[in-house]
């Protein structure tokens, strides 16, 4: 069989906000840039982004680069590592002005500036009073965000496969990456991209977990990738559940909600979140409230028929607000739960929002894998950018609206070193035939005829698993117990089979290839977890839980061979300005 | 819960055929979407296709004709719904495969309008300035998630997709043209300035009818044509 190939400069898969912003760059750059994406660009996750992109450009109130590096420190529960977290803070407001540039529809202030309001974990003065920091366009700023990325890439003539689906990456002997195999949904048929540098940029993992905000596309495909290509997950136990899913179904309700100065409350009306965060209540970190609301629901104290969810009341912010500042929470009610948040609060319950861990980078995008005593060793060609990469910027805790500025700063940091990368590498280098035939051999394993358990069934149970053995509390027993589970699933998914053997826009063989995916994924997480023994961040342990920065101020590796877990420090010491040593976290 | 949905398998049927499947009474919930419905038949036939991701309304993937209306599964209430279900592709586009229409010509018109910011003055180093006034003027406009629905209902797109571009299109156009940081708005009015790109609308309003986000596609382009005159006289 003849197999189509296709050479470019620099190759992107995933159509999201990284891998646009990087795109673009690499066009106007005139590097020759192909984009891989299952989905056609606009549908990738990051439309779904609402609240907004923290930038400190004192629109509103008084800001500085650097206390908005105090906050994501401190957000991170002193897991993230510095440097990257100064390089990202400072380039904030450059990417910002950049995207209103490109045509972003920001929301305006009265002066024509770029709309900010407040959110979680922000501060001025390193700790001090509420900062406002995050620019909007509404509720819907991934949107206007993912849609303008894409508007300038038409414009700038980058070329996209669309609805395309990345099965492996091509790496040789030497340890180089060489592009990616894989398939045109429409017609089946298996194509070889090579390139000179490979970017991966395909979101997260949040479809690992039953209730979810996210896609069902987010199944870590690119994570998968990598560790079937030999690179460890960074950080994969700290997985961030949004406080405010709506109960029972997941969709998010942004923090925006809380930012524009909507409270939680209990059964008995009572603001519950000043016992938790006494300064800062509703606007505490994303772990801090998630937490609260789970021990409300815990201790009897949960709203609805079944006690089992919080109430989020915007009532009081007036319609005014609600329709001008919050519509698409409010259509996004009144379609889910026929309710109008001006008249009636929301359920909420915590949700699987975001994978903090992934991908192990540097703050230029270069992939990075420990090689004998070097924690930290670039794997050439291979670039990861957004959710999929762990830079880390987010450590043990995401701030919102640092996951739109991350996918902007690194997207675009990546594709600078791409450029430079290109320069010294002006040459393809030789394909490696058994790389290209190991990709294509997953593809064929889904031809296979016969018995076996279907792929939905198996997905279910597998993210089943993961809520009821890895959740916002964890202990050793319960996790011990969910990766035997998660093992034996493991074993039952090579045995699976689809029915749907035809070639044209075979959905059913997608569904499997990123079922495969997500189990990748689902161990990594699962083990790490049960690796760390303490609490940090998102990843609370009943069993051990303090956090211990004698022991467990490191950042974990998963690697696929043997779920073998390795570790690596973080690193404290930022660029130019003094470190955050790591204090008690309160709000 | 019956169904009656639309089957079609290049490789192995010569013609497109309707298909009945049911949904047993257990499996339905309250709140219940249409998409977690077809997500539930997908189990029983894994060959039945069709395209989503966010089940939120905002990828615009799940686009398809309801009960003779095109929606977004996602967001289309199953007890709003008559039983059987029928549910069909896009009319008007070329069908893939069961659900799954070609969007290529959709896609083509959307860049046609050209849709992207033009500013050719030099950048500030800060943000350009817009009155809270003048981004009010791109609410209805900007919010577009390129589903489809709109263009596929559309009789004159299906007359003509090549050369009318079609409400989604004309929206991007409108956003742009409506957009007090783009400065060529001159050049935007001489492209649609045809018998066919904008003219080919002819208000029969179903775009509106159906667009998942409550956008006005049919007004913004009488807006588009108000400006049209105004520059001529």
């Amino acid at each position: 069989m003849k197999l189509t190939t296709r050479k470019f400069d620099a190759l992107i898969i995933g159509a999201g906000g990284a891998g646009l912003r990087a795109a673009l760059q690499l066009s106007n750059a005139d590097a020759r840039v192909a984009v891989v994406s299952k989905v056609f660009p606009t549908r990738s996750h990051t439309v779904a982004a609402q609240g907004g992109v923290n930038a400190a450009l004192a629109n509103v109130l008084p800001d500085s680069w650097h206390w908005h590096m105090f906050d994501t420190v401190k957000g991170s529960d002193y897991l993230g590592d510095q440097d990257a977290i100064e390089y990202m803070c400072r380039a904030a407001p450059k990417v910002v002005y950049e995207l209103e540039h490109f045509g972003v529809p920001f929301s305006r202030l009265d002066d024509g500036g770029i709309y900010q309001r407040a959110f979680g974990g922000q501060s001025q003065h390193f700790g001090k009073e509420q900062a406002a920091r995050t620019c909007a366009a509404a509720d819907r700023t991934g949107h206007a965000i993912l849609h303008s990325l894409y508007q300038q890439n038409l414009r700038a003539r980058t070329h996209f496969f669309d609805e395309y689906f990345a099965i492996d990456l091509i790496k040789d002997d030497a340890g180089h990456v060489l592009g990616v195999v894989a398939f045109e949904i429409l017609s089946g048929e298996p194509i070889v991209i090579e390139a000179k540098t490979t970017l991966i940029a395909t979101g997260g993992a949040g479809q690992i977990f039953r209730t979810n905000t996210n896609a069902l596309s987010n199944t870590g495909d690119g994570m998968a990738m990598a560790l079937r290509a030999g690179v460890p997950l960074e950080d994969m136990e700290f997985v961030q559940f949004h406080p405010t899913g709506i109960a029972g179904r997941g969709m998010l309700i942004t923090e925006g909600a809380r930012g524009e100065g909507g409270f939680l409350i209990n059964d008995q009306g009572e603001r519950f979140m000043e016992r938790y965060a006494p300064k800062v209540k509703d606007l505490a970190s994303r772990d801090v409230v998630s937490r609260a609301i789970a021990i409300e629901v815990r201790e009897g104290r949960g709203c609805g028929r079944n006690k089992d969810h919080a109430l989020l009341d915007l009532r009081h912010l007036g319609a005014d607000t609600i329709m001008k500042k919050l519509p698409g929470i409010r259509e996004m009610s009144l379609t889910f739960l026929g309710l109008d948040p001006i008249e009636k609060p929301i359920p909420v319950f915590p949700t699987c929002h975001y994978s903090m861990g992934g991908i192990p980078t540097n703050r230029d995008g270069q992939v990075v894998v420990p090689v004998k005593d070097t924690p930290e060793d670039p794997v050439p060609g291979l670039y990861a950018a957004g959710e999929t990469a762990c830079v880390s910027v987010h450590g043990a805790n995401r701030l919102g609206g640092n996951s739109l500025l991350d996918i902007l700063v690194f997207g675009r940091a990546a594709a600078n070193h791409i450029l430079e990368f290109l320069e010294e590498n002006r040459l393809h280098r030789p394909l490696h035939q058994e790389s290209v035939d190991q990709a294509l051999a997953r593809l064929a394993r889904w031809d296979r005829k016969g018995d076996g358990e279907a792929v939905e069934p198996l997905r279910r149970e597998l993210r089943k698993v993961m809520e009821d053995h890895c959740g916002v509390f964890r202990t050793a027993e319960v996790m011990r117990e969910g990766v035997t589970k998660l093992r034996a699933l493991r074993e039952r998914i090579d045995n699976a089979v689809i029915r749907d053997h035809s070639r044209t826009f075979n959905t059913a063989r997608v569904e499997a290839m990123e079922l495969e995916n997500l189990m990748d994924c689902a161990m990594a997480t699962i083990c790490s977890a049960l690796g760390r023994e303490e609490s940090r961040g998102a990843h609370s342990r009943m069993d051990f839980p303090d956090r211990d920065d004698e022991r467990w101020l490191k950042h974990s590796l998963y690697s696929l061979q043997d779920d073998a877990m390795d570790y690596k420090p973080v690193r404290t010491q930022p660029v130019t300005v003094e470190s955050f040593p790591p204090k008690e976290r309160v709000y | 819960m019956e169904f009656s949905i639309y089957r079609f398998n290049p490789e192995t049927d010569s013609a497109p055929y309707m298909q009945d499947f049911t949904l047993a009474d257990d499996l339905i919930e309250p709140g219940m979407m249409l998409l977690d419905a077809l997500l539930l038949l997908k189990e029983q036939d894994d060959s039945l296709s069709f395209r989503r991701s966010c089940q939120h309304g905002v990828c615009g993937s799940d686009g398809m004709n309801i009960n003779g209306t095109n929606g977004l599964a996602c967001i289309t209430p199953l007890k709003d719904l008559k039983a059987p279900i029928v549910l069909r592709p896009f009319p008007g586009m070329p069908v893939i495969r069961d659900l799954i229409v070609d969007m290529d010509n959709f896609y083509h018109q959307y860049r046609e309008a050209e849709p992207w910011l033009i500013n050719e003055s030099p950048e500030p180093e800060v943000e350009r300035h817009q009155s809270p006034e003048d981004r009010d003027r791109l609410d209805g406009l900007y919010e577009c998630i390129l589903c489809g629905c709109c263009s596929a209902s559309c009789p004159s797109y299906w007359w003509n997709p090549e050369r009318f571009l079609g409400p989604a299109a004309l929206l991007q156009a409108a956003r742009f043209i409506q957009d007090s940081r783009d400065q060529a708005t001159e050049h935007r009015l001489q492209r649609l300035d045809d018998a066919y790109s904008l003219y080919r609308c002819h208000g029969i309003m179903n775009c509106t009818q159906v667009c998942p986000k409550g956008l006005n596609p049919s007004k913004a382009i009488g807006d588009i044509r108000r400006t049209m005159i105004k520059r001529s006289v």
